[in-house]
């Protein structure tokens, strides 16, 4: 598998290049987040902000309602914590097309619960007006960008920085409110998004090896959550639904999977794994990982609860997994 | 007319400051409560923005405000701002951002004697459906962003002058705040945004009247001096009497200098209203606890009213 590098940084710079309206906010965070190309290659719509979260997202309002097209960037827990009057009154009531660049989400940075984003998608979710978005690889992030164009209200952008791999393939980019298929299956139906998806697809295959087959997607639209694919995904499970999140299972992907199943009648289990309605802390992403059981693990532990088995899958077999870039199976069906 | 322009215009401010106080007090003993001493203390203050200060064209909205049209949305095109009661949108004239969204009896009234509003447009002051709401927001006559918590709508004046700054234009952006802002973090993040990026177009009128839904801000979370820490902030300050309509327009009269302009109007929130201040130190909003306390209220709009004529 691909690993790339500073994906958002290269391609954020790029897309801006011939659209004079979009600028770029930064909190004093900026090569932490990638906006650092942007800066040096377009200094005139660099606009530093320093640590004035509120003071720029009401800001970021006024530019936007003048036909601008603003970037916020920074920490995602310094988005819709530190600002979350702001984000209601100066941009989401007022549906201005304000974009907020959320980086580290989850368990991704070690710092802590200062810093940890883990209940960011619930929050936001909330609030009308709003659409929420969700990358998983490089592919994504390369394609999100684009993917927002025809979004006339505020976005809000779990993203990824540094070593990112490609899981998806080049030439199938980011589709808004469409999930991705990964793996065909009848057994188990699988949601996944952001850095989870990875971690699934670690455990799918072992699983599969194992003759437990599981119908695996992929989610990278938070809000709206109105794919029929999903809903279809989730009737189709023969033993039922899992959903895996670096989030809290309270109001994120696993809420969003429950509800739809809800309002349509879809009597099946669910497991929801993510942050089992805990803080983290500061450590590694593969620690927290472990210590809460957002791995791979811990999805197989979720699927032998919802198959009623011990399926005698050890962390070893996990870890000797090598992951190919995904072509969806959608496409190979059609091949 | 045979009155020189300077005198034209002081006599019209003082009409128009004295018909939002006679029009507040009327609206507030019909209604048996409203948000008095408001108008108390910032009517200069609004008649000399309206009247002097800001460059503004006539309005392009209706007379009687529209019903509201739903929340902003992306199915929803109809929504629409209250700022074309300020004006048509233009390079080289002003905006105004209106803040302290309580206030808005106060934007109204002015908006009425300045015939940008039609009087029976208060009429809708506070009814379901209409626009012309209690606490004001951007669909509300005279408003252009949302401003009800307290300290947002500095910073998105700041956005709309650096935008406008962008694009080189000329008009000014006036925001109207009230002293109780400057509890408000947010309040001072934006100075050190608007100070750092010089957008001295921006110029913001103070309503520094000491009061707030407590009590006296004295009393409550005192934060004197504001103007030193305005300074302090990289403002260019001046501090007047914001019942005096000269003080109130000198300020504007220099010519930009990098530094955001604040004029921190010193306002006595019971001005004109003896009878408010048998209320102190609780002013923020005025309902009436009896038929006696009603009375010398009463009175006192009689005796405004017949001053009016005169």
């Amino acid at each position: 598998m691909e690993i790339l590098s500073k994906v958002y940084a290269k391609r954020f710079a790029a897309w801006a290049a011939d659209k004079p309206e979009v600028l770029v906010l930064s909190a004093d965070l900026t090569s932490s987040v990638e906006v650092d190309v942007f800066q040096k290659t377009y200094p005139g719509r660099f606009l530093s902000m320093g640590m004035t979260e509120q003071n720029m997202h009401s800001l970021a309002g006024g530019l936007a309602r003048e036909g601008f097209l603003p970037f916020i960037h920074t920490f995602a827990v310094f988005i819709y914590r530190r600002a979350y009057d702001q984000i209601c009154d100066s941009i989401a009531y007022p549906n201005l097309p304000v974009r907020m660049v959320g980086f580290l989400p989850g368990v991704l940075t070690p710092g802590g619960i200062t810093h940890q984003a883990i209940e960011d998608v619930a929050v936001l979710r909330a609030l009308p007006n709003l659409t929420i978005l969700e990358v998983g690889d490089a592919t994504e992030i390369e394609g999100v960008l684009a993917a927002t164009e025809s979004i006339r209200g505020p976005v809000y952008l779990r993203m990824l920085r540094g070593e990112v791999p490609r899981l998806f393939a080049a030439g199938e980019p980011f589709t808004f409110n469409r999930a991705r298929q990964i793996t065909r299956g009848d057994d188990v139906t699988l949601f996944s998004s952001g850095i989870s998806t990875e971690e699934a697809m670690r455990a799918t295959s072992v699983l599969q090896a194992r003759g437990v087959s599981i119908n695996h997607l992929h989610v990278s639209t938070l809000k709206p959550f109105s794919d029929p694919a999903v809903v279809e995904a989730a009737a189709q499970a023969r033993h039922g639904v899992i959903t895996l999140e670096n989030h809290t299972i309270v109001g994120g992907l696993g809420t969003c999977v429950a509800e739809v199943m809800a309002e349509h009648g879809v009597g099946q289990k669910l497991v929801r794994i993510g942050l089992p309605d805990v803080f983290a802390h500061g450590a590694s992403r593969p620690y927290l990982m472990r210590e809460y059981g957002l791995d791979a693990l811990a999805l197989v532990r979720g699927v032998e609860r919802l198959l009623g088995q011990d399926l005698k899958i050890t962390e070893d077999d996990l870890s000797a997994v090598r992951l190919q870039e995904v072509h969806s199976a959608s496409k190979a069906e059609a091949l | 007319m045979t009155a020189s322009p300077i005198t034209t215009w002081h006599t019209e401010a003082a009409r128009v400051a004295a018909g939002i106080r006679l029009r507040v007090l009327e609206h507030v003993l019909a209604n048996n409560g409203g948000y008095m001493s408001q108008a108390c203390s910032s009517a200069e203050l609004f008649a000399a923005l309206y009247t002097r200060i800001m460059r503004l064209g006539p309005s392009i909205a209706p007379a009687v405000p529209l019903p509201f049209a739903g929340v902003p949305s992306a199915t929803n095109p109809r929504a629409f701002t209250g700022a074309g009661y300020n004006g048509l949108k233009a390079p080289d004239l002003d905006r105004f951002i209106f803040s302290p969204a309580h206030y808005a009896l106060v934007l109204y009234a002015t908006l009425i004697e300045t015939g940008r509003m039609a009087p029976e447009g208060l009429a809708q002051f506070n009814q379901d459906g209409s626009t012309v709401e209690m606490i004001g927001a951007e669909h509300s006559p005279g408003c252009e962003v949302t401003s009800g918590s307290l300290g947002q709508a500095i910073s998105q004046a700041a956005g709309i002058a650096l935008a406008r700054k962008r694009r080189g234009e000329t008009g000014r952006t006036w925001v109207m705040l009230t002293d109780g802002e400057f509890q408000e973090g947010q309040t001072w993040e934006a100075f050190e945004v608007l100070s750092a990026y010089k957008l001295d177009r921006v110029g913001v009128y103070v309503d520094v009247n000491g009061q707030q839904c407590d009590g006296r801000m004295a009393d409550v979370l005192a934060i004197e001096p504001i103007a030193d820490k305005l300074t302090a902030f990289g403002a260019r300050v001046a501090v007047v009497d914001g019942h005096d309509l000269d003080a109130l327009v000198a300020p504007t009269e220099m010519e930009p200098d990098g530094r955001p302009l604040v004029v921190l109007a010193y306002t006595d929130p019971c001005r004109g209203l003896e009878p408010l201040r048998a209320r102190a130190p609780k002013l923020h909003y005025l309902r009436f606890a009896s038929a006696a306390e009603r009375i010398p209220y009463q009175q006192a709009f009689e005796a405004m009213a017949a001053g009016a004529k005169e």
